[in-house]
């Protein structure tokens, strides 16, 4: 039996301490200023490629607005590399971190600025699609869920190792839809934790 | 160094529902999680220096003009990988209620007063040792709407980053000996004892400091262990 630390929920009070200048509204009662470290803007001035902007609502099984989660996302950047001491690739020096942290707003929505990720080195050297992993947290989520955001518009989803094991009437969950004239380019995924189209979570 | 994720690590979590806990009824995914490899994706994970936090962003009673009231108390711990190695440059952010159990967050309207000299977020990174250090004040026990005269033990909320996306860990840290520990189904959403355990910090005499604070520590264990070499062709 491994003795790892069980998760507990992030409850509805994470804003003012893990999104300090967030989407989220918060009395911030004092003068401390925080360096903004974790954030829901990715792009750094050294970030190359297409600049994208991310948007979407969280619904729970009721299929109403979920208030008070927390979205983290983690990608590689245009060139597939993971700014991470485990990918051999990795650029040094890198500011470009490919993490990135919202809170949703009272409406249930949260967004990220950033930059469109490159393919990624997937099972036995076969590529995986450009793709972002998502990571939710919320009230009433007593352990975090995974997901992954694929881009809709990309040739490339056809062959990706994972998205071709996810059965095909789900894939669409998976899916961020670029919406017609806006530039830099606005994708929109949703995320339904739970019901009819509930968003395909993965088990890792 | 390689690490590797064994799915059994995860057995001593909660369940995504855990129906005492009433939100999880609308918030946990009612299909099966399906299970995917673990591909560069999942086994890398931001790092983040020294340089990403300011000198005393661990230090709670320092973030305003005066002191908080309060008991105060100084909380730290080693972050380890489940072979009990620690996790050095790990990232450790927490946020809490302040001694009267009452948040700063403006959707927290619980009627005991606020502080005007206490925020409740502090944030750290390890050192070499994968140590950590916070100063704070004991939050108090907040009543919530669970079910009727549902009270929170004295908890603080913690955020740790390892080193992949798979050791990513949001928890709760409890005191030794709270009476309210039978009463509350998030801390017993886990239902391993053992594991319950894990998630109380013990008191710690040896590091109290005489005539100022009481100590507390925390030991913080991440999924993730040592690869074995047949395991390296992972990535
Ligand atoms: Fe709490």
């Amino acid at each position: 039996m491994s003795e790892i630390t069980p998760s507990q929920t992030v409850g509805p009070f994470f804003a003012y301490g893990l999104t300090p200048k967030g989407r989220c509204e918060w009395d911030p009662n004092g003068s401390y200023s925080w360096k903004n470290t974790v954030e829901s803007n990715l792009v750094t001035p050294d970030a190359s490629g297409a600049r994208i902007r991310i948007e979407g609502t969280v619904f729970d099984g009721d299929g109403k607005p979920i208030n008070d989660c927390m979205i983290e996302i983690w990608q590689a950047d245009s060139q597939g590399r993971y700014a991470s001491p485990r990918d051999n690739r990795a650029l040094p020096n890198s500011q470009f971190k490919g993490f990135g942290r919202s809170a949703t707003d009272k409406a249930g929505v949260f967004a990220f600025d950033t930059i469109k990720p490159g393919a990624v080195p997937g099972p036995g050297g076969k590529p995986q699609a450009p793709h972002i992993v998502f990571c939710i947290f919320s009230r009433g989520m007593l352990r975090q869920v995974y997901t992954r955001l694929y881009f809709a518009d990309e040739a490339a989803n056809a062959t990706d190792p994972i998205l071709t094991i996810v059965p095909a009437d789900r894939r669409d969950t998976l899916l961020a839809h670029k919406q017609a004239g806006t530039e830099p380019a606005l994708y929109r995924f949703d995320i339904r934790v739970q019901g009819g189209n509930e968003t395909v979570f993965f088990d890792i | 160094m390689s690490l590797i994720y064994p799915k059994q690590s995860l057995e001593a979590y909660p369940k995504h529902l855990s129906p005492g806990y009433k939100s999880t009824l609308k918030r946990s995914p009612s299909k099966p999680l399906m299970i995917v490899p673990h591909t560069l994706s999942e086994l890398t994970g931001p790092v983040y220096g020294h340089d990403a936090i300011q000198e005393d962003d661990n230090d709670l009673t320092k973030q305003h003009k005066g002191e908080p009231l309060g008991e105060r108390i100084i909380v730290h711990g080693h972050v380890l990988d489940e072979d009990k190695r620690p996790v050095p440059n790990a990232l450790v952010e927490l946020w809490q209620a302040n001694a009267c159990g009452r948040y700063v967050h403006n959707v927290d309207q619980h009627p005991a007063p606020l502080d005007p000299n206490f925020t409740g977020a502090g944030r750290t990174v390890t050192d070499d040792k994968g140590h950590y250090k916070f100063i704070t004040v004991k939050p108090g026990a907040y009543p919530w709407g669970n079910h009727h005269n549902a009270w929170r033990p004295n908890h603080i909320h913690f955020s740790v980053f390892g080193h992949s996306f798979l050791s990513r860990l949001v928890t709760q840290m409890y005191f030794p000996g709270d009476y309210l520990f039978p009463f509350d189904p998030i801390f017993n959403s886990v239902t391993d004892d053992k594991a319950r355990q894990r998630m109380i910090s013990t008191f710690d005499l040896e590091n109290t400091v005489p005539d100022w604070a009481l100590a507390f520590r925390f030991d913080i264990v991440l999924r993730g262990r040592e690869a074995t070499p047949l395991d390296n062709d992972e990535h």
